[in-house]
């Protein structure tokens, strides 16, 4: 086994513009709009693990701690005044009566002094129970549009999830897969941010028809830093 | 019988055994063998041969038996002897009587040897004119043929560990096994070194609940530790059997009350006798006995241990090391250099079987092999990769003597038959000296014949590692490994099953449970967490006690909670946890979207990954284009032209070094009177080495540190073996980043280790910053290895194994594989987030202990730290010296590894930036 070791600086999250919107493209997989003060995450699938309990798949109950754990951190980063939670933020239309105690407390304080719009996704189509905030089908904001599903054919400035956007590269006959976002600079479909959720291909058919091949870049997200690879060394499967 | 070891260190695992006492032989005239077998024997002109009649004497006794015999040695007809013989004097089914259950159950490694055995038993007992049905049940078995065997069964059951499992866990299982007599374990040495093992202990406990005086035998090849396998046989737990209060068994599937065919109870301390009855056993009262042809016969004097019968090996097989006319390289598998005097000798036998040690590097021998095949002899391959169909095949044509050669992988490890193999030809270090003999086993099914061998070591390390080899061959010294303590990811696994078939008492089980060998020291708080996890998943969020998949009933029995767990279970059963793989389909070119086309095997599915279409690779002895992947399916087809060629790698398949022949080579290096066995250009090169630097005595550990081109090196000689450099390299690593030393890279091989940095280490050593001493002092192995293991892919990949087993997820079935990326959770993210919530949970604790004992090989690495603490010596040098080039060689040719993904998209974004400018990652930055 070979192993090369690099230390490199840790360098600040990258700037990348959705139809003019300057956004930090952030490698724990969120996007913060600095003159808007807006953060966006997408597909929290919170209460996964409860709902594949049901069942059967007895897999551990700590993926709603972890996420919200996370999503703590980001906010306490960056403090934004609007936070949209890009839908499938639970993982089924019960996961939000299932929330315990302790997690609807965490959440309902991440919430307090924010403007929090839950967009409503495939898996959650309905408001989440007993919580603030409020839900809509898609919300428009500056030059953006914000919405769960990405719109066919062209779409300028949209921000969207829930394809859980994942890249693959290969270098020195390695493959290295990553979650990423991908961009061509109008569009932005972000990366599934919940503990438990997979991803999918952006080279995938599902893709197919959103971007401008010839512009599209996944950021792929490292452990302290995004990497932007173009469409071009993107590879299938 | 008695042992002594030969002075060598304390954890060595080399034995020498000496038989004491002769028997009369002519006693064993008094063992009862029914008339019919006695005209039989006659009229094949043979004679029953003693280890045989030693067998049918203590099975009839009421033992339990282990037979170590060679191959040839008619180990299956003594297995099957006992149960044929008591077949044969069974009284007649009266009309109106119901079905008997299975008599004996037959249980193999491999699918195909219980399809032979079938084949090879139903000759003698057709000669012999017994009445017995002979049936195998395998995975392939039909499912009305299923069916009908639970309706009507067979008097021999042959299958496999897996089917066991399926029908222990069956509802009707106490009543199919009800009249067991005897359960008989071929190749009992490949089975317990796993967790199929483990899987396998335990369905013979649960067996010996049903059938308290069941027999178990065991059929196995010579092993360092016997008595490792004679307690693998037996109940371990005198309590287990015991019943109840003095209450006779209640067969609950009858209803009926029976008296108990359990032997006395030992509960109050006084030892038990074994039980004997019909006729005693002309070993009473010896402690052992040697019989007629080199066997010897050991009774169990200790109830924890079965009856052992020895064979010794037949005649000495005559194994060389091919003194090659061409120059033996430093480094490297391919031994391409010996191709032409391979080929010479292909052609100078009938039938040569040559092994190589991974499915690569039987792709590369063949294609070289036909290469120089001028002859165009019939040489085939096969691997474990193969289909199915092609493999079977290579069998086929290799059973009719139709082929001249054929390369192979350990799949043909195994006791198969195969047709006249005059030569046995081993491509590469053989890594183990009883790995040797049992390889060199196949060479001749005729115990009494020798066996011929070549060893083509590879490079020149591999000189002295098969000369190593050779030398233990000679003298018989065995290296298997130790058996390990049960897992408990196998454990949840089976604690699931039992459910299923019913439900379930704990403390019952618990003493089933520790009554096989592998889990005879499990304690009762980790066998109740393991409970609680097939029960809730056993978190200290107790989040899921609405969920769970067992539940304790009123009564106090563990009850499944709903049919659809069973099912579930059914399907998911079983220890081999296979890695994603795609089929390789063969279509005409460029005909990637139709359909159709052959199957030629399997690849993995991250090799598949790195492949672009058009890129040229060798499999299944062919050289095929590369079409793309669709679905779990990879297309390919014919290759060829003038582009690179690439080799698939597989996950696995590479053993390591064994501890006793890592220290003969560490032996050999330090007697200079010694090297005078191995060729002279070894002998030179090692001439050289003590020149230019210093050979390491046989205990020491030699660290040479010397700089090349602007790089500063380290290399070390353990000789323990990759997996265990590996683990030695990443900890290295980091300690001397600590140090400020700024390492680079490491490369390990078997037998060293290359570190390499921008500063130089001899001199920092030299100063004391740090001291060699305190590099490599044992405390790496406490926090600096849990950081690192935390981290590291290869203890995800393990986790991803246990959880499998263990039922958490559940196995991947083809054409699953695209949507079950969506749909369920993969189990890294499972990982990761049970690892910073639940550290101890006791999936985790399953992870650690198999990383521990397999693919970190740390037990060893803890050994051999230990073993050289003051003891290491280190040489300055000016330049690279003889002995580090093979290492230094590899330095650049292996891949880089899971860890180093982050370095490798770095470069890729640094690629990109390069020649595209900072503008691209930002847009407008």
């Amino acid at each position: 086994m070979n192993l090369a070791i690099r230390t490199t600086a840790i360098l600040p999250a990258d700037l990348v513009t959705v139809a003019g919107e300057r956004a930090v493209c952030d490698p724990r997989g969120v996007l913060y709009f600095p003159e808007l003060s807006l953060l966006a995450v997408s597909d929290l699938h919170l209460e996964k693990g409860s709902s594949l309990a049901r069942r059967g798949a007895l897999i551990p109950p700590y993926d709603t701690a972890a996420t919200l754990a996370r999503l703590q951190a980001v906010i306490a980063d960056y403090a934004p005044r609007i936070v949209i939670s890009l839908g499938d933020s639970f993982h089924d239309g019960e996961g939000a009566s299932r929330l315990h105690d302790d997690f609807r407390e965490r959440l309902e304080q991440l919430m307090a002094g924010r403007d929090w719009f839950w967009i409503a996704g495939n898996h959650d189509p309905d408001a989440p129970a007993d919580l603030p905030g409020e839900t809509v089908r898609e919300l428009a904001v500056a030059s953006l549009v914000f919405r769960h599903e990405p719109s066919k054919g062209q779409a300028g400035g949209e921000v969207a999830g829930h394809l859980h956007p994942c890249a693959r590269i290969v270098q020195r006959g390695r493959s290295v897969r990553r979650r990423c976002f991908a961009g061509d600079g109008s569009r932005m479909i972000m990366p599934a941010f919940g503990a438990y959720t997979g991803s999918l291909n952006v080279l995938d058919r599902a893709y197919a028809g959103l971007f401008n091949r010839e512009s599209l870049v996944a950021y792929m997200m490292g452990k302290d830093r995004i990497f932007a690879l173009p469409g071009a060394m993107l590879r299938a499967g | 019988m008695f042992q002594f070891s030969l002075g060598l260190p304390a954890r060595s695992r080399y034995l020498w055994r000496v038989t004491a006492k002769p028997r009369p032989t002519d006693e064993s005239a008094e063992i009862r063998l029914p008339e019919p077998f006695v005209r039989w024997f006659a009229t094949k002109g043979w004679a029953p041969r003693a280890h045989q009649m030693e067998l049918l004497a203590q099975a009839q006794a009421g033992q339990s038996v282990l037979l170590i015999a060679p191959t040839g040695a008619g180990k299956t007809l003594a297995g099957f002897l006992p149960t044929l013989t008591e077949l044969a004097e069974r009284p007649k089914r009266r009309p109106g009587e119901g079905h008997r259950g299975i008599h004996t159950l037959y249980i193999s490694p491999l699918k195909a040897l219980a399809v032979d055995i079938e084949r090879n038993l139903g000759k003698p007992v057709e000669e012999i004119g017994l009445p017995v049905t002979i049936e195998t049940r395998t995975g392939d078995t039909p499912a009305h043929k299923r069916q009908r065997q639970k309706l009507v069964p067979p008097d021999i059951l042959l299958t496999t560990p897996e089917q066991l499992a399926l029908l222990i866990a069956a509802s009707d299982a106490r009543r199919f096994f009800e009249d067991l007599r005897y359960v008989i374990f071929d190749e009992l040495h490949s089975l317990v070194t796993s967790k199929r093992g483990h899987l396998l202990a335990l369905g013979l406990a649960r067996l010996r609940t049903f059938v308290p005086d069941l027999r178990a035998i065991g059929l196995s090849a010579t092993v360092a530790e016997p008595d490792e396998l004679r307690r693998w046989l037996v109940s371990q737990n005198p309590l287990h059997h015991a019943p109840p209060s003095g209450l006779p068994a209640i067969s609950p599937s009858r209803g009926e009350i029976r008296p108990t065919l359990a032997p006395p109870s030992i509960a109050d301390g006084r030892e038990r006798v074994a039980p004997r009855k019909l006729l005693i056993s002309p070993l009473e009262g010896e402690m052992a006995g040697r019989l007629e042809g080199g066997v010897s016969a050991s009774p169990a004097k200790d109830d924890r241990l079965a009856g052992l019968i020895t064979v010794a090996g037949g005649a000495k097989p005559d194994i060389s090391i091919l003194d090659s006319r061409e120059r033996v390289p430093w480094a490297g598998h391919s031994a391409r250099y010996a191709i032409a005097e391979i080929y010479e000798a292909i052609r100078q036998h009938k039938t040569t079987l040559l092994f190589v040690n991974t499915r690569s590097q039987a792709e590369l021998l063949f294609q070289e092999l036909w290469r120089a095949n001028e002859d165009a002899l019939p040489i085939a391959l096969h691997h474990g990769s193969l289909d199915v169909g092609q493999r079977r095949r290579v069998e086929k044509a290799m059973a009719d003597n139709a082929l001249r050669a054929i390369v192979a992988t350990s799949t043909l490890d195994l006791g198969i038959d195969w047709g006249d193999v005059d030569l046995v030809v081993h491509v590469g270090a053989p890594k183990g000296a009883s790995r040797l003999a049992q390889r060199i086993g196949r060479a001749n099914h005729r115990m009494d014949e020798p066996s011929k061998a070549v060893l083509i070591p590879a490079n020149r390390f591999e000189v002295l590692e098969c000369r190593a080899a050779l030398d233990a061959n000679y003298i018989g010294a065995q290296d298997t490994p130790p058996l390990l303590d049960g897992a408990l990811d196998v454990l949840a696994q089976h604690i699931l099953g039992t459910a299923c078939a019913a439900p379930f008492d704990a403390d019952l089980l618990y003493e089933e449970v520790t009554s096989a060998a592998p889990y005879a020291g499990l304690d009762r708080q980790t066998f109740d967490r393991v409970v609680d996890f097939v029960a809730t998943g056993g978190y200290a969020l107790k989040s899921y006690e609405r969920y769970a998949r067992i539940r304790r009933t009123r009564e106090g029995l563990w009850r499944v909670t709903h049919p659809r767990i069973a099912q579930q279970y059914r399907l998911n059963i079983g220890t081999i946890v296979e890695m994603p793989e795609l089929n390789v389909r063969y279509v005409r070119q460029g005909r990637v979207a139709g359909y159709g086309g052959r199957v030629l095997g399997k690849v993995e599915e991250y090799f598949a990954e790195t492949l672009r279409p058009g890129d040229n690779f060798l499999f299944a002895g062919k050289v095929l284009r590369f079409e793309g992947i669709r679905e779990n399916e990879c297309i390919v087809s014919g290759g060829g032209g003038k582009t690179q060629i690439i080799v698939p790698s597989y996950a696995g398949g590479k053993f390591p070094l064994s501890t006793y022949l890592a220290d003969q080579v560490r032996a050999m290096l330090a007697d200079p009177d010694r090297w005078h066995t191995l060729p002279e250009q070894v002998e030179d090169w090692l001439r050289l080495q003590r020149e230019k630097s210093v050979l390491p005595m046989r205990g020491d550990l030699l660290v040479e540190t010397f700089p090349r081109a602007d790089r500063h090196y380290m290399v070390a000689y353990p000789f323990e073996g990759r997996l265990a450099h590996q683990t030695l390299g990443m900890l290295l690593t980091r300690r001397l980043e600590r140090a400020n030393a700024r390492p680079l890279g490491f490369v390990a091989t078997d037998y060293s280790l290359a570190v390499w940095g921008l500063d130089d280490m001899g001199a920092l050593f030299a100063a004391g910053k740090p001291s060699l001493g305190a590099l490599f002092d044992e405390d790496m192995l406490g926090d600096d290895l849990e950081a690192w293991l935390n981290d590291s892919w290869m203890l995800k990949r393990m986790f991803r194994t246990c959880a499998v087993i263990a039922g958490l997820i559940e196995k991947r079935f083809p054409g699953q594989e695209k949507t079950g990326r969506q749909v369920t959770v993969s189990a890294d993210l499972i990982y990761d987030v049970l690892r910073s919530h639940e550290p101890d949970h006791i999936l985790l604790q399953a992870t650690r202990a198999d990383a521990a004992a397999g693919l970190l090989d740390v037990s060893r690495l803890a050994d051999m730290l230990s073993r050289i603490r003051g003891r290491i010596v280190h040489k300055r040098l000016d330049q690279i010296s003889p002995l580090a080039v093979p290492v230094m060689l590899e330095i650049g040719k292996e891949s880089v590894n899971g860890e180093a993904n982050e370095t490798l998209l770095m470069e890729a974004a640094d690629l990109v930036e390069e020649a595209m400018g900072a503008g691209l990652a930002g847009g407008s930055r």
